[in-house]
């Protein structure tokens, strides 16, 4: 009974929390709310009409959702690289951004399960994939693998956090034997989410651009470059906007994850390269598209020639010790490398996948103006719910929130 | 079926026709008397089937998972069926402007939006839904179809071959196809490709022209069909995540749609071009609707949901050709039973030398090319 009494308690201080701050937080909670408020007339509009108002068709038929999901899913995945070293190897310089990292994990599993559903077809009969009430094909559906372990990730990442700051809400020390366990878990967990979702494509012998072993790998090692690069990120705008501690080390000891991430991307990218262009076949074909263009038509070409030249060029710089401890060039960086690793993982690998078509028709695809609605509303309501999180739990990590400590 | 091997292959039934053929009869049926019952692959399948899933098989919808011989399950049941019956008599009958007609139509869809997987229905609860269905559009636009649900047939294992020498590219499959299975006007949804390739060229797709708008045959070209091929081992059933789509006993691959949540995972695994999606509402114009439908077939469809070609399930179920083979003018299609020795498409398989497309994927499509 009192453990309830004290979750009132907290639920009420967060929202006491989340709804006071700056002329600035204010403005920013403002501006999600709006971009939201537009995302979901747009998506709206694409219940009414069917999936018609997106830009996909028969022959492009997964487009800018889905190249978002895959993109997020390797953001949350990403968590586990602050969770292992503070959890697990007792490194003492993590903790304080480790409750942040998983906080975007939560914003990112939450931002993926919203893109899954704004790409159905038939969202008001997704019960049918409730095991229980509906048919669940385990374990020959890849898809189902996926519900499992992005549920699964999004509860561990949601309950480890919630647990200690619900012990430290009380003055209390959080047990580690209560959540190591868990946080080992889900480092093992992290890996699966990414490779499941790597296997979701991988498996298609119908689309030999994605049919390819070493996709799996290549999602891990993406998704271990921008994850991290977005933590650091974030972690510099929560030091300049709150009095929340994060030292100079621990930014290092994370920009040192995204180098060897990066660097790790590349080789693989230059494998992948050498392997379609060294001896050409007819599977070669979405690459050509994808770097060349096929039959004059080349809507993809300027977008994977940025993301690759931003990746070069940042994981280059990153490269470099005495540059990589510039703060403002690491940042610089880190920014280069979160957009270019968006562009390969949306354009650069799901579009692609679809051109040429089964029988070598090329169809290109472009987002319409109510589907990029729909994906911005859905990046928003992910903010949003981090901005929640994250002030929250600043507020009790810093001890301004306490049960039973109500002094104004 | 035994016998071990590394990769799926084909079973048209070939050898274990052996024993049956052998005797002097020669009727497969087992009409002579002197067939012995033995454990068929259908048998054993069904056995298997009932051993891992057991009753559930049976089952329609929620009872898959609440009717199961459990005393807390089964209060569990009837708690929530009452409970659902009383939301839907609320539903229905506290309205007090609305006529008999809009209370039938609510209980119908409550019913229809809450029903099970047709693939797990038995006979009756399939006739429940098709009569369901059929009142539903009468009460909506006043008129009668006929829907039926016929199940497969044994020893029926459909295949198709397709004549290159003779097609030259009329199109008449394709808008028999779409008239005879109510696909959308506005999309111009169409099943079947006809692709126009040039000769001297061999089965060169890409530079193949399948939307041609001018006088056929042209000048050195050739024509080339493609549609579902009704794979053995298809592997668009594997991906579905909710088993909307499905191989049925006699080889055609379908699809619920109204089981389908509209993923479309189906359609980046399908290697063949072979499934279709519904972007926005499909429109047929009224008198233009095909009103003899099968459940699985050319029933009308919904916004968002998987539908494709099923050999026109409606007709060859009744024995009939499917509409793309009646109605080409040259010959260049055949359709039959492929476990009756007797047919056509047996000849076909037989005599000609025929080939399938990206055999190397290992899904066994029941769609096969010959030449003269």
């Amino acid at each position: 009974m009192r453990r309830f009494k004290v979750f009132k308690n907290l639920v009420i201080d967060s929202l006491d929390t989340i709804t006071k701050g700056s002329r600035k937080y204010h403005i920013w909670m403002a501006f999600l709310t709006f971009v939201m408020l537009v995302g979901m007339y747009c998506y709206s509009m694409q219940l009414q009409h069917g999936l018609s108002v997106t830009g996909m068709s028969d022959r492009v038929s997964w487009g800018l959702y889905i190249s978002n999901f895959t993109f997020l899913v390797g953001v949350a995945a990403a968590a586990v690289m602050l969770v292992m070293p503070t959890y697990v190897l007792k490194d003492i310089d993590f903790k304080q951004s480790v409750i942040m990292g998983e906080g975007i994990a939560v914003a990112a599993l939450i931002m993926c399960l919203a893109f899954v559903i704004a790409d159905m077809g038939g969202p008001s009969v997704l019960w049918h994939m409730i095991p229980g009430i509906g048919v669940f094909n385990f374990p020959n559906s890849m898809l189902t693998w996926d519900v499992i372990v992005l549920n699964g990730y999004l509860f561990l990442n949601l309950s480890i956090p919630f647990y200690i700051l619900f012990r430290r809400y009380q003055g209390k020390v959080p047990n580690p034997k209560v959540y190591i366990p868990g946080a080992i878990l889900s480092v093992l967990w992290a890996v699966a989410i990414h490779l499941v979702t790597a296997f979701l494509y991988q498996g298609l012998q119908a689309r030999p651009f994605w049919n390819n072993a070493l996709l799996g790998p290549r999602f891990l090692a993406s998704a271990f470059a921008a994850g991290p690069a977005l933590i650091i990120l974030v972690l510099a705008v929560i030091r300049s906007f709150t009095s929340f501690k994060i030292e100079d080390k621990t930014l290092n000891k994370i920009a040192m994850i995204v180098t060897v991430a990066a660097q790790i991307n590349i080789i693989m990218l230059v494998s992948e390269l050498f392997k379609e262009f060294y001896a050409p076949t007819h599977h070669s074909e979405s690459a050509y598209y994808l770097f060349f263009g096929l039959d004059g038509k080349t809507a993809l070409l300027p977008w994977i020639w940025t993301a690759i030249t931003m990746n070069v060029i940042a994981t280059a710089i990153l490269t470099i010790g005495k540059l990589r401890k510039n703060l403002k060039v690491l940042y610089f960086c880190c920014a280069l490398l979160f957009v270019a690793i968006w562009i390969e993982k949306g354009f650069g690998l799901i579009v692609p996948g679809f051109i040429p078509g089964p029988y070598g028709k090329i169809i290109e695809y472009l987002p319409t103006k109510i589907e990029v609605g729909v994906t911005l509303g859905i990046w928003a309501m992910g903010a949003f719910v981090f901005t929640v999180l994250a002030k929250t739990a600043i507020g009790i990590e810093l001890g301004k929130l306490r049960y039973k400590k109500k002094t104004s | 079926m035994s016998e071990k091997k590394k990769w799926y292959s084909l079973d048209l039934g070939l050898n274990r026709k052996k024993s049956d053929t052998a005797c002097g009869c020669g009727k497969t049926e087992g009409g002579c008397g002197s067939h012995k019952p033995e454990m068929t692959d259908d048998a054993f399948l069904e056995a298997a089937v009932n051993a891992s899933i057991g009753e559930e098989v049976r089952k329609d919808g929620f009872e898959q998972v609440f009717d199961v011989k459990m005393d807390r399950r089964s209060a569990f049941k009837k708690l929530t069926a009452s409970l659902l019956i009383g939301a839907g008599a609320v539903s229905t009958s506290c309205s007090v402007i609305s006529g008999d007609d809009t209370k039938e139509k609510a209980q119908i869809d409550w019913e229809e939006q809450f029903k099970g997987n047709y693939k797990l229905m038995n006979d009756e609860e399939k006739k429940a839904t098709v009569d369901r269905l059929m009142r539903s559009y009468e009460l909506r636009t006043g008129k009668n179809i006929s829907m039926t649900h016929e199940n497969a047939e044994e020893d029926v294992l459909f295949g198709y071959a397709f004549n290159i020498s003779k097609c030259q590219g009329y199109m008449d499959c394709v808008n028999a196809c779409i008239e005879e299975n109510n696909q959308d006007r506005n999309s111009q949804m169409q099943y079947i490709r006809i692709h126009e390739m040039k000769d001297g060229k061999g089965f060169n797709f890409n530079e193949a022209d399948d939307n041609y708008y001018h006088e056929v045959p042209a000048e050195g070209h050739f024509y080339m069909g493609t549609q579902c091929f009704h794979c053995d081992n298809p592997p668009c059933v594997e991906v579905c995540p909710v088993q909307a789509t499905w191989r049925e006993d006699d080889g055609l691959v379908v699809i619920d749609y109204d089981w389908c949540v509209g993923c479309r995972y189906c359609m980046a695994a399908c290697p063949y071009d072979g499934r279709r999606f519904n972007w926005s509402k499909p429109e047929v114009p009224e008198n233009e609707i095909n009103k003899n439908q099968h459940y699985l077939g050319n029933r009308m469809r919904k916004k968002g949901v998987m539908e494709k070609c099923t050999f026109c399930v409606q007709r060859s179920r009744k024995g009939q050709n499917p509409a793309c083979v009646e109605a080409c003018p040259t010959g260049a299609r055949i359709f039959g039973n492929l476990l009756d020795p007797n047919s056509t498409i047996r000849w076909v398989l037989e005599n000609k030398k025929v080939f399938r497309l990206k055999e190397d994927l290992g899904t066994e499509p029941k769609f096969w090319y010959f030449m003269d």
